[in-house]
């Protein structure tokens, strides 16, 4: 599912023609050249980034300017590279970051604590 | 050391002052977190008072080309995360290298207040200008069908370009007050605060009713009887009188569950229903991005009219600490427009400190030129931000009195 605008009444059209791939969780995508990675994972129709890290619960893009970190993902073994800000190279790793063990909580929680 | 003035941020402020230093003949080094020089203005789309249109792609690349060709060296993609200043020399610390100089500007610019509702964290939902910059600058759709959450000048100039763009709008409207979200809630405040933009309003029903509404009562008579399902502007409803309770979906945005509320921003019991959507913005407005001034151990003051907590600073844009300069949307919300005027005070500033004042004529001209250009502003953010300047100046003169002491 593409959701690329194409055609803009002044923006005109978008130059597609420089294409490349890379990884996301291991499954390739396709996005132009130097866009940024959480443009082009919503492109490919993407919108959970990570879960968080305590609540486990869905994560995606909120500001886009890098300003509130939301969307920080692993970039070829990097942690913590915030997606809206990363342009895209060909071949890049990207991968998302899950839950953490909590294991104190878990405890307190398992032993009325 | 070679002496470089450093800018840190590349959008209107920082490059138009990096242009100007650089035509006196000086070296400049811009350094900017984003992959695209132009800062906010990039997403910019609108269509002026003369049939113009202000397309902020165009302008910020007319601003990067000419620093380009004056040869101002421009850093993107390189946070900056600590400066320090030490015997009159600024430290910048990048993630790659640490810069040092005696003339640095801070030309940040502005971030978004977050609105924090129930469900607020799902994918989906993302601040106003995000899907602003999705759209026009890396022209992605961010959904098929968003609700639009905060009613202001900024929100209102988006849903635009987002329909521009092919993208459904099903409404522009309230968030539940709560402690947080306040004013944003409550009709009579978001009304009395649009009045000031309705002449870009296209429906006669809100400029005919923003005369009226100079007057409280007729405010307080408008908000009453202001139709529950909203007017249309640009064919999207507004709804002054709906709020958002709470984003729904499993795992990512389905739908917002919407209420009506009295003139005060209660809930209505009973009234509940809800919105389709794929997306949610959330449009809290813009505040001054200040934290490297915060660092930096600049005085703050709030001051509402310029959007919250700004760095002391003078109309020549220089900061209380030596050698530290400020410009654009750190110094108070405003536009593009305002800010690259800013930007030429602020190069001027800088020049004439390098060159021993030999260009205080043309600082004082570009201050006026700010001023002119602040009364003629097509967008304003806030109705009153020539009192904020106003009170700033104040504080100033009661630091510097203080201090000399």
């Amino acid at each position: 599912m593409s959701q690329r605008i194409i055609n803009h009444p002044v923006l005109g059209k978008l130059d597609e023609s420089q294409t490349i791939t890379f990884t996301f969780n291991d499954v390739e995508y396709s996005a132009l050249q130097n866009e940024s990675i959480a443009a082009a994972l919503l492109a490919n129709g993407i919108r959970t980034l990570r879960h968080h890290e305590e609540s486990g619960s869905p994560r995606g893009i909120y500001c886009n300017i890098g300003h509130c970190f939301e969307c920080r993902v692993t970039v070829d073994g990097v942690q913590g590279e915030r997606a809206c800000l990363t342009p895209l190279t060909q071949g890049m790793k990207v991968v998302s970051g899950g839950k953490l063990q909590t294991d104190v909580r878990d405890w307190r929680a398992n032993h009325g604590k | 050391m070679e002496n470089k003035t450093i800018i840190i941020g590349a959008g209107p402020a920082g490059l138009t002052a990096a242009i100007t230093i650089a035509s006196r003949g000086h070296s400049v080094v811009v350094i900017d977190e984003y992959m695209k020089p132009g800062g906010r203005l990039l997403g910019q789309l609108y269509e002026e008072p003369n049939g113009n249109w202000w397309n902020g792609i165009v302008e910020s690349d007319k601003l990067h080309q000419q620093a380009k060709k004056l040869g101002v060296d421009i850093k993107l993609h390189t946070p900056v995360s600590n400066i320090e200043v030490q015997d009159g020399i600024w430290s910048v610390h990048t993630d790659v290298e640490i810069h040092e100089t005696t003339h640095l500007l801070l030309a940040t610019g502005a971030a978004e207040n977050p609105l924090p509702i129930k469900g607020w964290t799902l994918p989906g939902v993302m601040s106003v200008g995000a899907a602003q910059v999705m759209t026009n600058v890396h022209r992605v759709k961010p959904g098929e069908r968003g609700v639009i959450i905060g009613v202001n000048v900024l929100s209102s100039a988006i849903a635009m370009e987002l329909k521009m763009a092919d993208i459904d709008i099903a409404c522009i409207t309230l968030p539940v007050s709560n402690t947080v979200n306040e004013k944003f809630g409550q009709p009579l405040e978001v009304m009395n605060s649009l009045l000031h933009v309705s002449h870009m309003a296209p429906s006669a029903f809100i400029k005919m009713g923003s005369k009226l509404m100079k007057n409280d009562f007729f405010k307080q008579l408008g908000i009453t009887f202001f139709p529950k399902n909203g007017v249309k502007m640009w064919d999207i409803p507004i709804m002054l009188r709906k709020a958002v309770t709470e984003i729904i979906g499993d795992g990512q945005v389905e739908g917002v569950k919407i209420s009506t509320i009295n003139p005060a921003g209660e809930v209505i019991p009973g009234t509940e229903e809800i919105i389709g959507a794929d997306f949610v913005c959330i449009a809290g407005g813009l505040y001054p991005l200040a934290e490297l001034a915060a660092v930096a151990g600049c005085p703050f003051y709030h001051i509402e009219e310029l959007g919250g907590y700004v760095p002391l600073h003078n109309e020549r844009m220089e900061s209380t600490l030596p050698g530290l300069y400020v410009a654009g949307n750190i110094t108070g919300i405003e536009g593009a427009k305002v800010a690259m005027c800013q930007g030429q005070t602020a190069g001027l500033s800088i020049a004439n400190n390098l060159e021993n004042g030999i260009l205080e004529k043309e600082l004082v001209s570009s201050i006026q030129h700010t001023e002119h250009t602040r009364e003629n502003a097509y967008i304003q953010f806030h109705p009153e931000i020539a009192h904020g300047k106003d009170k700033l100046k104040l504080y100033w003169d009661e630091y510097n009195a203080a201090v000399t002491k």
